[in-house]
């Protein structure tokens, strides 16, 4: 065996060439991983299709969209937000699984970018959230809905659901640093459902109580829901309060808000675990 | 400021948890080349000084070379020269065997085709060839060891630090790992081991450091430290808690030292020197004092009777237990 002395990167070039390279073989670590688990990944993108089915057929009938128009028209946008709030929690499993099985430390101990491993998953994450939406879409086709709007209209409602994933990214990030057990992924997996009611994604905040409503309209996740429906020209979006009126500014604001506050978080939990 | 070639070398290294102090004034010294066992129990800062060696933590305190690189102020160098195996199997389950050594090798930057090759050696050399298609999640625990074993050789360190490699085994995990950390050495690599096992020290390293609370108190070859330990212990059992000082008054002569008496157990025992005459003259006194053993044996020592010589307390009796 012969020994083997890589070297150690000394300019920046180098060292960003090499962050790219490592965080590239996280990347395709992740993306085995879903080769290696077809069942899991099926399971993720047939979940939020079986919601679609349930709250399009079993409870449609009941609904009423504000404005009028049809039901299903109305929930696909909010079921492609819905898609990226479930990303978290399997971010969150992926993170914590590492730390508590030393995966993290051995990477740690290695001469690599310290940033890839973050990235990497980044990536990956976006990449089966694309799939995701990709597959919502088609879903919505299917049974009905369309988009109304231009097909720059449309790419930028995918645009800012993909950026409230990419947000939500680091709060997964960050909560799988925090945790002690990959277990605790199962409260996150719960919660996600308050946040997801408490949203205009399956009903319309007027016909909530006043107070409840309100919340209903600040949730991060309404703007995005909102917006994609003004862009998609789905029914039942605008109302009378300003957050309502300005969904397309919100639907920016809050994912920077969102990656403002854990970003930071995220990093400086990473360094500390070498305090 | 080099530390006369030793491939480890720690000087007065300190950690704090909070209350706790997992290393007070921690000192080591490992030659290059050599097998260093560091023994101690839950809690006595073994694990703390391998993640400050591996650069995985910042000690408040003190500093640490190793391979002549600094862990705090040249981490990045320090990461090109070492392996670490900590004390789970740092592998990715769901990849295969060499899956993860392809991937651990590309993040050594290793090209795609040198890290292919390398992962190839490595599955040969640990006796996971056959396993090299399975997932990591399919093999037992020893092939899962060897597999992290593997992992932190491939650029071939000059430093392997290994956490409780075998701490979860099975006794046949355990043999198998044994061989690979011995076939490592072979080749030059200084490995700096933490264990529990006196059994483990004794059967792979050339010294032995025992820690407890943070320092190193003693350090020897296993031959040095027996003997300073007393060597083998016998134990005699009796079948009543009243024979008990009669027992032990007759285990004192043969022995020639006063003999510990565990009373829930109904047990006396004491370190022997020689084991075999010592046994027969310890059967031939209880007997002519009329008293019925329940059971003799000989044994090697536990890590509490070690550490009973060494310290005078019992490991983890007194004082807080630091963060491991």
């Amino acid at each position: 065996m012969k020994p083997v002395t890589p070297t150690l990167s000394r300019t920046p070039l180098d060292r960003l060439r090499w962050a790219l390279a490592d965080a590239w073989t996280i990347t395709r670590r992740d993306l085995t991983h879903w080769v290696r688990q077809p069942f899991g990944i099926v399971i993720t993108l047939l979940f939020p299709v079986m919601l679609v089915l349930m709250f399009g057929y079993l409870f449609g009938g009941a609904m009423s969209v504000p404005g009028g128009g049809n039901y299903r028209e109305f929930l696909m946008p909010g079921m492609f937000a819905m898609t990226m709030a479930f990303g978290p929690e399997r971010t969150m499993l992926s993170v914590s699984s590492d730390a508590a099985k030393g995966v993290t430390d051995r990477f740690r101990s290695m001469p690599m970018a310290p940033s890839a491993v973050v990235a990497g998953r980044s990536i990956a994450d976006m990449l089966g959230s694309a799939l995701g939406l990709a597959v919502m879409v088609a879903c919505g086709l299917s049974i009905g809905w369309r988009w109304h709007g231009s097909m720059v209209e449309s790419l930028l409602a995918a645009g800012l659901l993909l950026l409230l994933r990419f947000s939500l990214l680091w709060v997964g990030i960050y909560l799988g640093l925090v945790v002690e057990s990959p277990e605790a992924v199962a409260a996150v997996q719960i919660l996600v459902w308050p946040v997801l009611f408490l949203s205009n994604t399956f009903v319309a905040p007027e016909t909530m109580l006043g107070w409840l409503g309100a919340i209903s309209e600040w949730n991060p996740l309404s703007a995005t829901v909102a917006a994609a429906r003004e862009l998609f020209g789905s029914p039942g979006w605008g109302g009378e309060s300003w957050i309502a009126q300005n969904s397309l500014l919100m639907a920016v604001v809050w994912p920077l808000a969102i990656f403002a506050v854990f970003f930071p978080l995220s990093v400086r939990r990473y360094r500390r675990l070498s305090r | 400021m080099r530390s006369s070639g030793a491939a480890v070398f720690a000087e007065g290294l300190r950690k704090r948890y909070g209350e706790a102090r997992a290393l007070d004034g921690f000192d080591l010294t490992v030659p290059e080349g050599s097998v260093c066992g560091l023994l101690g129990p839950n809690g006595a800062g073994k694990a703390t000084a391998v993640r400050i060696l591996s650069t995985l933590l910042r000690p408040d305190g003190g500093r640490a070379e190793v391979a002549g690189s600094d862990v705090v102020r040249q981490a990045g160098e320090v990461r090109f020269k070492i392996g670490l195996a900590g004390q789970q199997a740092a592998v990715d389950e769901v990849l295969t065997g060499r899956q993860n050594l392809v991937m651990f090798g590309r993040l050594y930057h290793l090209g795609a085709r040198a890290a292919g090759r390398r992962a190839d050696e490595l599955l040969e050399r640990f006796g996971l060839a056959e396993a090299a298609g399975k997932q990591a999640r399919h093999y037992s625990g020893g092939m899962r060891r060897r597999l992290d074993l593997a992992a932190s050789f491939i650029l071939m360190p000059k430093v392997l630090f290994l956490d409780e490699p075998t701490t979860g085994l099975d006794p046949r995990g355990r043999n198998e790992v044994w061989e690979s950390v011995r076939s490592l050495v072979v080749g030059g690599t200084t490995v700096l081991l933490t264990t529990q096992y006196l059994d483990e020290a004794d059967r792979l390293a050339d010294s032995i450091v025992v820690i407890d609370r943070g320092r190193a108190i003693a350090q020897g070859t296993p031959d040095e430290l027996k003997s300073r330990i007393g060597g083998d212990q016998i134990d005699v059992a009796v079948r009543d808690a009243g024979e008990l000082p009669a027992a032990a008054e007759v285990v004192g002569r043969v022995c020639e030292v006063d003999p510990e008496i565990y009373r829930d157990a109904r047990r006396v025992s004491a370190p022997v020197g020689d084991r075999v005459a010592t046994l027969t003259e310890a059967v031939r006194a209880l007997d002519d004092a009329g008293l019925a053993a329940e059971d003799i044996a000989l044994r090697r020592p536990t890590l509490d009777e070690v550490f009973l010589r060494l310290t005078g307390h019992r490991a983890g009796e007194t004082g807080k237990e630091a963060a491991a």
